[in-house]
């Protein structure tokens, strides 16, 4: 086994993944490229002197604090709820998997606004808290259930026999075998919570993302907007590396079998507990918003008809599912290559995709209208335009997606196939890319989900003209016309849980 | 300019090329020769004269309001319109972003503020007198790049179960029995022209002074005015700084039964701005005739009634009358201002972080 590893990790890599990875995490940098360029607009000393301020250091810490406590109470309510519905014999666990993962379908702006315009005093630190995490805990949750699904019973069995068996023992043995899947789903979240900008604004906390649209929306200063998203891109780059480091050597704890058998572990009198956390996640982050929801559709006047909604439907799951295909496209090499070829260069090409991810839409959104009216004025405020810059901000999103399922194909069965004469790309044609299907359809339903929710990109380059329902619910909670806004954010809600139910019932 | 300017110069460039190699041949600067022919057309007396084709408007103002408008132009007219809805600020920030290769041809805006710093780069064509005239000239661009097309009037909106007296001067405020009953949009645009107005009339020391007073005061910020009054309805805050039609909007979408807030307008104090939304054609617009047509629209008796009938502003067009339970905008004695200083927003936005009113 360890002769064949060798055998792999020294074989070069393949071009035909090499050239297009390169390309796709090159061009995924572009709108990085274009803030350091305003950044520097006006030298070097100006950018220095807009850092070393205290308001800046200010906000790292307000945008710091919240990312750090979104992600703990992601952490800590994901490895029960995964744990019980995978491993346990939780009544109802096949039920509970899919609703658990459905707060994803949520809009961050729209469960702000159900539950500020029931409550106002949740305004500040408290309310971003609870929507973000209501609204970011699958990320953890979902990359989670996978990998226990796919966790060997030995070390649960040794557990038992060696009168270790406690529930909760037996959970965090499974959590720790995990670790590095915790990991990538935390950073998911703080980066998801850095570059978050409805919640932070509708609740009225002071974090990065709100002070650089104010910079571009009311400021005409791109200049600072730009030097507050390199610093944002700084701590998101710690972020990634901290990750990495936290993910240690964490796939050789998996089992090398594609699913594990399992009996489920009995939880007896604490299944209780269990439920009860279930229910109160669930009541939390999906009934109360839709609650709200139908509260505002019930008073719903005549302000659209039913035409307006459809077209506005149609709007957004046509870009968001091409969209959806074009970065699965785009990530599949890089994927293939961080999975299969494991090398420092592979992991940068991973990371690099995440850069972009971290920026705030407002951010990508200026960049890429700075980009397109220069070098693709054909395309400019046309679909191809917007398609691609969906792809350049989820493209993480499928790479993790396509990801997980790749690292699952033993590497030896690519060794085999090389010792057989095979060549790198027959072994990814006839081995990896058959095997890896299920995550492309996984990682095309998460990246669609995404595109339906994303409002700040896809309003500044959707083609004239055209609406979706997130610029629908835009228009009408700025004038907080709630009702008029009820049945987009229905639609959404609706629309999007299509998606999120794929991703999460594939297994 | 200096060495690590041309580098990330050309870092852009490479990745630019790396995501479309189709690119790099549009990268040369456009400085611009704005050489437009049709210039001879803007004083001829009918801005519609002879004009047709599909024109792309960028509107600030939302589709909700002004989307029956658009129709009714086109109807009218037999110009297309094609509109891209969004908010002021952002979409002056996309044409500033995207220079003069900007597909607009009109940029109707909320406020002042976003036209003037669009006029400031030098996007904006000159309007043709005929549409200036229209609107009386302290509420159009003095250089004639945009036009004023509806004004509203900043208030302070109350809550008369709490507030049987409200006060009649913003300099009230700053008295302590308000102190934490005071509601404001902090990023509201119409908000930050108020703070701008002040330090145009009153002086940056005088401005300071009146701000630092009032966050003595403990102000509870909001992220919109919509919100603000929704706060100053439920009162969850005694009175709010917003426009004034906030008020009839809430009456028209919920019913007066509804609403127990009510605005009390401040003539001849400086609260009491009148602030315009406005218009103006693009320098670089490929149809600079339509584009005037749809401009000339906004400024007529059709447009001004219709602005009152949909969005409860004031009409700047004489004949045309304001809403019932409106004082006449005679009545209104605002501050005398240029509203085209209102866009050194930039200046009020340090002013207002200073005295930490807002983040920046």
């Amino acid at each position: 086994m360890s002769t064949t590893l060798k055998i792999s990790r020294r074989s070069r890599l393949p071009a035909p993944l090499v050239v297009p990875a390169v390309l796709a995490a090159v061009a995924s940098l572009a709108p990085l490229a274009y803030l350091v360029d305003v950044a520097f607009d006006r030298g070097a000393s100006y950018l220095w002197d807009e850092i070393w301020q205290r308001r800046t250091l200010d906000l790292v810490v307000r945008s710091g604090l919240l990312a750090a406590a979104v992600t703990a109470a992601s952490v800590a309510l994901s490895i029960p709820l995964a744990w019980s519905v995978m491993r346990s014999d939780l009544v109802g666990r096949r039920v509970w998997r899919v609703v658990l993962a459905l707060p994803l379908a949520v809009p961050s702006y729209l469960a702000a606004f159900a539950w500020i315009s029931w409550e106002s005093s949740l305004a500040g630190f408290w309310g971003a808290f609870l929507v973000l995490t209501a609204v970011s805990y699958p990320y953890v949750y979902l990359p989670l259930t996978a990998a226990f699904s796919r966790l060997d019973q030995a070390l649960e069995e040794i557990a038992s026999v060696h009168g270790r068996g406690s529930t909760t023992r037996l959970m965090m043995l499974a959590a720790r075998q995990c670790r590095g899947t915790i990991a990538a789903g935390s950073l998911l979240v703080a980066l998801y919570v850095l570059s978050d900008f409805g919640a932070v604004a509708t609740m009225r906390y002071d974090a990065f993302t709100w002070v650089i649209y104010g910079a571009y929306r009311a400021g005409f200063n791109p200049t600072r907007a730009a030097v507050l998203a390199l610093v944002l891109v700084l701590i998101a780059l710690a972020l990634v590396v901290a990750e990495v480091v936290a993910r240690g050597r964490a796939v050789t704890t998996m089992t090398s079998r594609a699913v594990a058998r399992h009996r489920p572990i009995r939880l007896r009198r604490n299944a209780v507990w269990f439920q009860l956390l279930a229910v109160a996640i669930t009541a939390v982050s999906l009934v109360f918003p839709v609650w709200r929801i139908l509260v505002w559709v019930d008073s719903y006047g005549p302000e659209d008809g039913f035409g307006d909604v459809m077209s506005a439907l149609w709007g957004s799951v046509r870009y968001s599912v091409v969209a959806a295909v074009a970065t699965v496209l785009v990530a599949l090499p890089i994927a293939l290559l961080v999975a299969r070829y494991r090398t420092r260069t592979t992991l940068l090409l991973d990371r690099s995709t995440y850069v972009t991810h971290a920026l705030p839409g407002i951010v990508v959104a200026i960049s890429m209208v700075f980009i397109g009216v220069r070098v693709m004025r054909p395309v400019y405020l046309e679909a191809p335009l917007l398609v691609l810059a969906y792809v350049a901000l989820f493209l993480p999103l499928a790479v993790g997606g396509i990801r997980a399922s790749a690292e699952q194909i033993p590497l030896g069965l690519d060794d085999v196939a090389r010792s057989l004469g095979s060549s790198p790309m027959a072994v990814v044609r006839r081995i990896n890319l058959p095997l890896v299907a299920p995550g492309l359809a996984a990682a095309a339903a998460l990246v669609t989900l995404a595109a339906m929710k994303e409002l700040p990109v896809t309003m500044l380059l959707r083609p004239t003209g055209t609406e979706t329902l997130a610029t629908r619910l835009w228009t009408y909670t700025t004038v907080s016309d709630y009702a008029g806004a009820g049945p987009y954010a229905l639609a959404i809600i609706v629309f999007v849980a299509i998606p999120t139910a794929i991703a999460t019932g594939r297994r | 300019m200096s060495t690590p300017r041309r580098f990330l110069n050309v870092s852009v460039s490479f990745l630019v090329a790396g995501l479309f190699p189709i690119a790099l041949v549009a990268c040369g600067g456009d400085d611009g020769e704005s050489n437009d022919t049709s210039s001879e057309i803007a004083d001829s007396a009918d801005p519609c004269e002879g004009a047709t084709g599909t024109i792309t408007v960028y509107s600030g103002r939302s589709e909700k309001l002004v989307a029956d408008l658009y129709t009714s132009f086109s109807t009218d007219t037999g110009i297309g319109v094609e509109v891209r809805y969004g908010d002021s600020g952002e979409l002056a920030g996309q044409i500033l972003t995207e220079g003069s290769a900007s597909p607009a041809d009109v940029f109707f805006s909320q406020d002042a503020g976003a036209l003037g710093a669009v006029s400031q780069v030098g996007l904006f064509a000159t309007l043709p007198t005929s549409i200036l005239d229209r609107v009386p000239s302290e509420f159009s661009s003095p250089i004639g790049h945009w036009v004023g097309t509806s004004g509203r009037v900043r208030v302070i909106v109350y809550n008369p179960t709490l507030v049987p007296a409200p006060p009649a001067s913003i300099d009230e405020l700053l008295d302590s029995s308000w102190k934490g009953k005071i509601g404001f949009a902090p990023t509201n645009a119409s908000w930050q022209s108020f703070v701008t107005a002040l330090r145009v009339i009153r002086g940056e020391d005088a401005a300071r002074e009146w701000l630092q007073g009032f966050a003595d005061n403990d102000p509870v910020a909001y992220e919109k005015n919509g919100a603000v009054r929704d706060a100053v309805n439920a009162g969850e805050v005694s009175l709010g700084l917003v426009n004034h039609y906030y008020l009839f909007e809430k009456i028209a979408a919920e019913g007066a039964d509804a609403v127990v807030a009510k605005n009390q307008y401040l003539p001849g104090d400086i609260g009491g701005l009148v602030n315009v939304a406005g218009a103006g054609v693009l320098a670089e617009s490929g149809n600079r005739r339509a584009a005037q047509c749809l401009v000339s629209y906004f400024v007529s008796d059709t447009g001004q009634q219709y602005f009152v009938d949909e969005s409860f502003e004031y009409p700047l067009v004489g004949g045309v009358a304001p809403v019932d339970g409106q004082p006449a905008f005679d009545e209104l004695d605002p501050p005398a201002i240029d509203l085209s200083d209102l866009s050194s927003i930039a200046a009020t936005q340090e002013l207002l972080a200073d005295v930490g009113l807002l983040t920046l």
